[in-house]
């Protein structure tokens, strides 16, 4: 079966898990070589070895984004297993589990910022060259709808995510004239593996975030994938410096019921 | 080939030019049987023998989307006509170039609101009354960058689109338990029969836009087209009161919340 990104080549950072793994399997099934990268291997090789499976190529490069040399060489070995990178989906980050913005330590601001922001800068740095190279192409960065809204905790978490709307607008800018063009998805409550643990941290959140969707029930990965690979299609060849919200209606406004 | 819309119902109002277009003849490529609402009938029914040509089914209702009864008799002869509605692309408007805000007239005024924005809640008002008996669908409202944006023209215009994406996130909000998604487009610049007016007056007009434009380019209103039929598709199926802006990176220069 022909797939619309046949010969191309995809890059997912934090492919291992959630919608990472999502977006990788949708990206193998549209046809596309998939580099999957993240800190843990055997979940990285779990998800090459589904595509493999299922007819696809993939690789796993092991890859903590706090190391911007362990960056380059995943751009690097993208580039030398594929020849090249059409699209990208920056979207490992992580998401510590604090309080108020003054229970903040320098070690959860760090360690957010260092993967979530300068991570996926150093990711862009790499990866835009190489897409340019191969003529235009397309990326796309895991925001979140915490980088537009405020909330109580998880302050560095926003912060983090609110930079990269900013780093993708500027990008989308910068580059739109060479032919790649930078998106985000920002995600509201979906069903990932960071929800099953934050319901194990806090019990009851699950339940909680449910009463609080406008659309009554939880988003899954495959409906965030489905986001990031029609961005990268051709079919969104004028949507440029977008954030395109995926969550249900969150952010468009608050449901209360009303009185019959 | 089975097509993802096979068996659905689109509506597209204005669907006789431009973006309106290029989104129907997109709904039917897709599979679904088109319903064309505009008020201009000769326009009208050219693209609904291009669709029968290609082997679609489609039909043209005159409709001037001011008028509640036009509304009306376009909802109910889709539901007559083809049983049911399953989406609908609210595109119908008009842009009246009348200067700064003091030079606007009131009857500049009041068309403008009476179409861009009374008739599209006139839409999603009748629209969304067939989806709930229904039990769900998906309406994309057309908004524009100029509704998201300050400018120095065109000051109604701005404001009926500014409008019409707050129907849209209310809409979003209150019908999404229903199983009804409600989102908006802001296309930029793009090259449909208004803009080729306005060359034909100034010629070099599509360069000098090209080349202040992010992409270098201007959008064509198939890459406006593709995107109602990704937010009407199942693939965009957590994507709600969404404001989706086309326009090659226009937005991301702006203030925007």
């Amino acid at each position: 079966m022909g797939g619309q990104f046949d010969g191309k080549v995809a890059l997912v950072t934090g492919g291992n898990a959630g919608i990472g793994e999502a977006s990788a399997l949708l990206f193998a099934r549209d046809g596309a070589k998939v580099a999957i990268s993240a800190r843990r291997a055997t979940e990285g090789e779990r998800v090459v070895n589904k595509i493999r499976d299922a007819g696809g190529e993939a690789v796993f490069i092991q890859t903590d984004m706090a190391d911007p040399e362990q960056v380059e060489a995943m751009v690097e070995t993208t580039v030398s297993t594929f020849g090249g990178i059409d699209y990208a989906f920056n979207n490992a980050g992580i998401v510590l589990d604090v309080g108020l913005t003054h229970e903040h330590t320098e070690e959860h601001w760090d360690s957010t910022i260092d993967i979530n922001m300068r991570g996926l800068w150093l990711c862009l740095k790499y990866e835009i060259p190489r897409i340019i190279e191969r003529g235009g192409g397309a990326i796309v960065n895991n925001s979140s709808g915490a980088g537009i809204q405020g909330g109580e905790g998880r302050m560095v978490y926003r912060v983090s995510k609110a930079g990269v709307n900013s780093m993708t607008r500027t990008a989308a800018l910068e580059y739109g004239r060479d032919g790649v063009r930078v998106n985000a998805v920002l995600p509201g409550a979906i069903h990932t593996p960071i929800l099953d643990r934050m319901e194990i941290a806090t019990p009851g959140i699950s339940d909680e975030i449910h009463g609080r969707m406008v659309v009554g029930r939880i988003g899954t990965p495959e409906e965030v994938a489905e986001g990031v690979v029609w961005l990268c299609s051709d079919a969104a060849s004028f949507i440029n410096g977008v954030m395109l919200c995926v969550d249900g209606g969150t952010t468009a406004g608050r449901f209360y019921p009303l009185e019959d | 080939m089975a097509a993802q819309f096979d068996g659905k119902v689109a509506l597209v109002t204005g669907g006789n030019a431009g973006i309106g277009k290029a989104t129907a003849l997109q709904f039917a490529r897709e599979g679904a049987r088109v319903v064309i609402a505009a008020r201009r009938a000769d326009a009208g029914e050219q693209t609904v023998a291009e669709i029968r040509d290609a082997g679609g089914e489609a039909i043209f209702v005159r409709t001037d989307v001011s008028k509640t009864d036009d509304v009306k008799n376009m909802v109910d002869t889709t539901v007559s006509t083809y049983g049911r509605l399953d989406y609908a692309f609210n595109n119908a408007g008009i842009v009246l170039d009348r200067g700064r805000t003091h030079e606007h007239t009131l009857e500049d005024w009041d068309q403008t609101m009476g179409i861009n924005l009374k008739g599209l809640w006139l839409c999603v008002k009748y629209e969304v009354m067939v989806m709930l008996d229904q039990g769900g669908g998906a309406i994309v409202n057309d908004a524009s960058t100029s509704g998201l944006v300050g400018g120095m023209d065109r000051t109604a215009y701005r404001v009926s689109k500014a409008g019409v994406i707050m129907i849209s996130r209310v809409a979003a909000v209150e019908y999404a338990k229903k199983g009804i998604r409600v989102n908006c487009v802001c296309p930029g610049t793009i090259h449909t029969a208004i803009l080729d007016r306005m060359i034909a007056e100034d010629p070099g007009l599509l360069e000098r836009a090209s080349d202040q434009e992010e992409m270098g380019r201007v959008g064509q209103p198939e890459e406006v087209a593709e995107c109602v039929v990704w937010l009407c598709s199942d693939a965009s199926s957590f994507v709600n009161g969404h404001v989706m802006p086309i326009d090659g990176g226009f937005m991301a220069t702006r203030l925007s919340y």
